[in-house]
């Protein structure tokens, strides 16, 4: 295997499954990954009404462990990480030492000692090496498990029934798993010994919804089993194309869209996730901040149905003021969003706005994000 | 819905159905299932010139943008108004609702048969 081309996309292991159930697929970071199963606007709805499963088996997974896990973590990423209580999550970051963004992460404390960094696909590589640089004078072993490792997300009001319901499926104290929490399981699939499973309440949606890492070997019977359990509970399986106007929606950024390398953190929206009471690689370019013409994330919002899209020039008057990072006709609201990096001085909500859609202005309004919130259950 | 065989075709993945002087246009099926579910559909009006090969319109999924070539030099007699107002027929019905523009037309450029289509398609 160690000899394919390198040009190769590379296949889930649940790549079969997605075949059987008629998936487009996309090369999504070198991954072939399912775009879509029959509709995407058909998956997006049901991740709002219903569940929708998603492999995201391409997202990278390294392990952190050993006694310096915590500092190592404070030291390496913008969060305060040693001070996630056991079996909590936190989104973070990590950062360049100008401060632009390498990545954007979830840290799961796991276990006493040990967490579990969850990077994006097209980022594994600079990700293992960077916590690798940054890992010289800390007591800890990293371990890139993405190769290991499936991970399932269930995403959608339906989640918990059909977690409920999965046979084999045993979560610890699921009733206590609260967002950005996670608790140990274990999955017994047909004729096998149980194995652990790794379930958190996060997701990429901005519905209520779960996450369920898994060794590779077990993987296809735990999706098996979830999409029996949610046969009847309007469970669709769902591709990539719906995850991403589910998170536009949900006004969460992508990697390569609305976070890079030349992007502060506090341009991203982001500065809560920067803790400034500790050391960390990155801290300089903070609080150097960004400069002051540089431009700031805001959510756009139009009438009709023509969406702006990443690339496209966003103007006040005839001056171009920024830009669009991602864009959709919003499948659960109905009309064009937008998230654009424009400059300070226009990124105020109600600020009346262009985008330049192929050639025509298509009015927009600055709005706060997300444009979607779910209501409180 | 007439024959897929009894189409013409180009490789920006159009369908033509020639009646006389008129050609009805349309994006294959394949076409509609790169694009993924189509949410807008912009048609020229009755009545606009267009040219071959020249971009006349617009068909948005939500992942992305096609557009729409004109597949013979003419002029516009009807632009489907039931697309315009539920672009899904283009992805139900590709071949039939689905239709996009009748256009008039003297003269026909070199098509491609329903083979050769498929040849380039793979499909």
């Amino acid at each position: 295997m160690t000899d394919a081309p390198v040009t190769e996309p590379r296949r889930s292991p649940l790549h079969d499954i997605h075949v059987e159930a008629g998936a487009s697929f996309t090369d999504f970071a070198g991954w072939f990954m399912p775009v879509r199963y029959s509709s995407d606007l058909a998956e997006h709805h049901a991740v709002r009404t219903a569940a929708g499963i998603f492999d995201i088996s391409h997202m990278a997974e390294i392990s952190v462990s050993g006694a310096d896990a915590g500092a190592f973590l404070d030291h390496a990423l913008a969060g305060l990480i040693s001070s996630v209580p056991l079996l909590k999550a936190k989104y973070s970051l990590i950062l360049e030492a100008s401060g632009g963004i390498l990545d954007d992460l979830i840290v799961y404390h796991t276990a006493e000692g040990e967490y579990l960094v969850v990077a994006n696909a097209g980022n594994r590589d600079v990700v293992v090496a960077a916590l690798q640089d940054r890992s010289a004078d800390f007591d800890v072993e990293l371990t890139d498990l993405t190769d290991d490792i499936v991970l399932i997300a269930v995403q959608g009001p339906a989640s918990r029934a059909i977690l409920d319901a999965t046979e084999g499926l045993a979560v610890d104290a699921i009733d206590e798993l609260k967002y950005y929490a996670c608790a140990a399981a274990t999955f017994a699939g047909s004729e096998k010994d149980s194995t652990d499973v790794l379930v958190a309440r996060t997701g990429y949606t901005g519905e209520d919804g779960y996450e369920l890492y898994i060794d590779v070997a077990d993987a296809p019977a735990l999706w098996a089993a979830l999409a029996t359990a949610g046969a009847s509970r309007g469970l669709v399986p769902a591709g990539l194309a719906s995850r991403d106007t589910l998170r536009l929606e949900a006004g969460m950024p992508l990697y390569g869209h609305e976070l890079g390398l030349d992007t502060l953190p506090e341009q991203a929206g982001l500065g809560r996730v920067v803790n400034l009471t500790k050391d960390f690689v990155g801290k300089h370019g903070i609080e150097a901040g960004p400069a002051d013409d540089a431009r700031v994330l805001v959510g756009l919002v139009s009438e009709g149905k023509r969406a702006g899209r990443a690339g496209y020039p966003v103007m006040s008057g005839e001056t171009e003021v920024g830009t669009v990072t991602s864009g959709a006709l919003s499948p659960t609201l109905g009309y064009p969003i937008a998230m654009a990096y424009v400059s300070r001085d226009v990124s105020e909500p109600g600020t009346a706005l262009d985008i330049d859609v192929r050639g025509s202005r298509v009015a927009a309004s600055v709005v706060r994000l997300p444009f979607y919130k779910r209501e409180a259950n | 819905m007439a024959e897929l065989k009894d189409l013409q075709y180009t490789a920006e993945h159009e369908w033509i159905l020639v009646e006389g002087s008129v050609a009805t246009v349309g994006i294959t099926a394949y076409a509609a299932d790169k694009l993924g579910d189509i949410v807008f559909v912009d048609l020229p009006k009755a009545g606009s010139t267009v040219a071959e090969g020249k971009v006349v319109g617009e068909i948005e999924s939500t992942k992305s943008v096609g557009e729409l070539f004109a597949p013979v030099n003419g002029t516009v007699v009807e632009a489907n108004e039931a697309v315009s107002s539920s672009p899904e027929l283009v992805n139900s019905d590709p071949f039939g609702e689905g239709w996009l523009i009748k256009v008039e037309f003297t003269e026909l450029p070199p098509l491609l048969t329903f083979d050769e289509y498929t040849a380039l398609t793979g499909e």
